[in-house]
């Protein structure tokens, strides 16, 4: 359960080794925090969160995002093993690859990875969080959904699916405690842009972290990190197709 | 039973959760086979008039019954000064109906606006606590809906465990459905009070620790942002019921109707986005009322005037802004009064403004396994929840009052973890004990149960 300021007992992180899930974590982390559940592809490293009090558990379990009929199951498991789930996270997701505007294969595969992962979890989730009447839905969508560009439309559109699917799934929990926060960052600094040419406004983990808390405590829908994209996407949206693929290049 | 589907918050208006509110009375809910209908995988819990602060009366996903007041809710034995009384009427419909009869109820709190149910399950006290003990001293029988279907009617002989389970149980062991205790007889709606202005917080512990003994109820306002010399100023009030005799004496005009109980409301303050209780707000508002106090005042009140104070102005948290607030009440005990010390001296330092901050000696506990009253200096303070933090901080002052024995107040809480409780209650495995013989099944629960984790 929340307590009076709005502090998680449980979080649950689906993509339990994103940077900036853990960024969020460390940044809602108080002496309430007892679970933090990290849901993440079975195999690979442990998953440490460091900065965290000693007293919080961390907990890892194998989650698959395409294997779509398994989340309804998984996430009432979770939820029986360690109670009310207060936030979740849903931080998993793919770049995709050199080719994958052109390899047909990957394309689809990274589609049902970003966003048919997302919508099935996304719906088991909400499914918990109406029936316990409370909790919030942290969806880690991106800017690249907002307009898609030439270089990276592919991923683009699989966020910009994640996204609407998102914001529609908010107001449909209208009124059942539920609640749905989505999350539109720049590029980040992180584990899956390490390598890549920084964009402008680009930011870190810690940055998206505390936007995050920021919208928590003010209950709000929609949240930009930094928060002046929110305009520059504003006007991004408007230019002309010229333009918009000029500055692409 | 018609449910709605209803976001709750406690009077702090933090933490909302949504619930499915059934409202109606206890015969209804009993007709209505058990609990069935309204019981699903999430339980059930009882809500008075939602004055507890935190989350003790709402319950996330499944049920909460309001409890109406049934056909005669209101019964007095005159000859013996007992009241048997439905759990769902209100300590302001009670007093409306007994003290123009000339008896008061044995214990409120500061406000007249709670349940007689929520009276037994938060186990309240009063300014009289260190003469009278907690509401629970003064019940004799209850009866009860318990979690197989069964109504009972329950005394302390009758049920020794399951009773001292429910006196301070929040609700966790039953539905209490009307409760039956003793009232104090009294010659007018006014009260004696000695009100004294009292400049330092050494001086008001000698004068409390010297002159509670001498009245029924005393209580200290303390202005919490006052430092230096001024740290710990405070307004003593002390006062007994008026007899007749103090009638003629010192209100001649009420003699001829002493009992005439009537009390006023005014309209509602408007939502306030912000905060209204900043620093300087608190500290010019704190500076007034003590500087309008004079050195020592004796005279009478109204019983609301003294009593419940802040009923005058219906939503007054509304003050507070959007983000709410939270109450922060602990006792610590006789002995540790220097670790009080250095609590009021914390806040009045580095603390944020309070302008309702009071300083009380409790007596005797009741008995009640999870009752929060026990001997000792009780601090409660109210303070907005949306400042970036606090919630560190007062786990510093959390920290100090348990190193002493002390423990927090369920009814007020909002914030504790299930460390903190358990540390402050010693008796809380064997309550869980009680609870877990009575409701196997979980079916009374509530979101303060499960982020204590005390089901």
């Amino acid at each position: 359960m929340m307590n009076a300021f709005d502090q998680p007992q449980t979080i649950l992180v689906l993509g339990g080794r994103s940077d900036i899930a853990h960024a969020i974590v460390r940044e809602l982390s108080s002496s309430a925090l007892q679970t933090v559940v990290l849901a993440q592809r079975a195999g690979g490293a442990r998953t440490a969160i460091p900065g965290l009090p000693d007293a919080v558990s961390i907990v890892e379990v194998d989650f698959d995002a395409t294997d779509h009929a398994s989340h309804l199951a998984f996430v009432e498991q979770v939820a029986a093993d360690h109670g009310d789930l207060d936030i979740v996270i849903q931080a998993f997701g793919q770049l995709g690859g050199d080719t994958i505007n052109t390899d047909a294969e990957l394309a689809g595969a990274l589609a049902d990875v970003n966003y048919a992962g997302a919508v099935s979890s996304g719906l088991a989730v909400a499914d918990r969080l109406k029936r316990q009447g409370h909790g919030v839905f942290v969806v880690l969508s991106s800017v690249a959904g907002m307009r898609t560009r030439p270089s990276n439309f592919v991923y683009g559109s699989t966020k910009a699916g994640q996204d609407a699917f998102a914001t529609g799934l908010g107001h449909s929990l209208h009124g059942t405690g539920a609640r749905v926060m989505t999350v539109r960052p720049g590029f980040v600094r992180s584990a899956m842009t390490e390598g890549m040419e920084e964009a402008p406004f680009a930011c870190d983990p810690s940055d998206v972290a505390s936007a995050v808390a920021d919208g928590l405590r003010k209950k709000k829908s929609v949240v930009w990190a930094p928060g002046k994209l929110r305009y520059v996407f504003g006007v991004l949206k408007l230019v002309p197709g010229p333009i918009w693929r000029f500055l692409d290049r | 039973m018609e449910a709605e589907q209803r976001a709750l918050t406690g009077w702090g208006r933090t933490a909302p959760t949504v619930a499915s509110v059934v409202s109606a009375t206890a015969d209804e809910i009993i007709a209505d086979a058990g609990l069935g209908s309204v019981s699903g995988q999430r339980g059930i819990i009882a809500r008075g008039l939602g004055r507890s602060y935190g989350d003790p009366a709402q319950n996330g996903g499944g049920s909460v019954i309001t409890l109406e007041p049934g056909s005669d809710p209101i019964r007095i034995d005159a000859g013996n000064g007992l009241a048997h009384v439905d759990a769902g009427v209100s300590l302001d419909m009670l007093l409306r109906h007994i003290v123009p009869l000339g008896w008061f109820v044995p214990v409120t709190p500061g406000t007249r606006f709670v349940t007689v149910g929520g009276a037994v399950a938060s186990d309240i006290h009063g300014k009289n606590h260190h003469a009278d003990g907690s509401f629970g001293a003064h019940c004799t029988s209850m009866q009860i809906l318990l979690a197989d279907g069964s109504h009972r009617t329950i005394t302390p002989e009758s049920d020794s465990d399951l009773w001292w389970a429910t006196i301070g149980g929040m609700g966790l062991t039953g539905l209490i459905t009307s409760v039956s205790f003793t009232l104090i007889p009294i010659e007018s709606r006014f009260c004696t009070v000695d009100t004294y202005r009292v400049p330092t917080l050494d001086e008001l512990i000698e004068k409390m620790e010297a002159s509670d003994h001498l009245y029924r109820y005393t209580v200290a306002w303390i202005d919490l942002v006052a430092t230096g010399k001024n740290l710990g100023r405070s307004v003593l009030s002390m006062g007994n019921h008026s007899t007749l005799d103090d009638l003629v004496e010192l209100a001649p005009k009420a003699v001829a109707d002493p009992l005439d109980f009537d009390p006023p409301t005014f309209p509602d303050i408007p939502s306030q986005p912000l905060n209204v209780w900043t620093r300087p707000a608190v500290r010019a508002f704190n500076e007034l009322w003590y500087r309008k106090t004079p050195n020592h005042h004796h005279g009478t009140e109204s019983l609301t005037g003294f009593f419940h104070p802040l009923d005058m102005a219906s939503q007054w948290t509304r003050l507070y802004g959007r983000h709410g607030f939270l109450q922060y009440q602990f006792v610590v005990p006789f002995e540790a009064i220097d670790t009080m010390r250095t609590i009021i001296t914390k806040i009045s330092e580095e603390g944020h403004a309070s302008f309702l901050a009071v300083l009380k000696r409790m007596g005797d506990e009741s008995g009640g396994l999870l009752s929060f009253p026990k001997p000792g200096w009780t601090l409660t303070y109210d303070l907005p929840a949306g400042i970036n933090g606090l919630g560190p901080w007062l786990a510093e002052l959390d920290e100090l009052v348990l190193d002493v024995g002390g423990r927090h107040y369920l009814a007020k809480d909002a914030l504790a973890t299930p460390a903190v409780i358990s540390a402050g209650y010693p008796r809380l495995d064997e309550w869980k004990a009680i609870r877990r013989s009575v409701d196997p099944d979980g079916v009374w629960a509530s979101d303060q149960a499960r982020r204590l984790d005390l089901l």
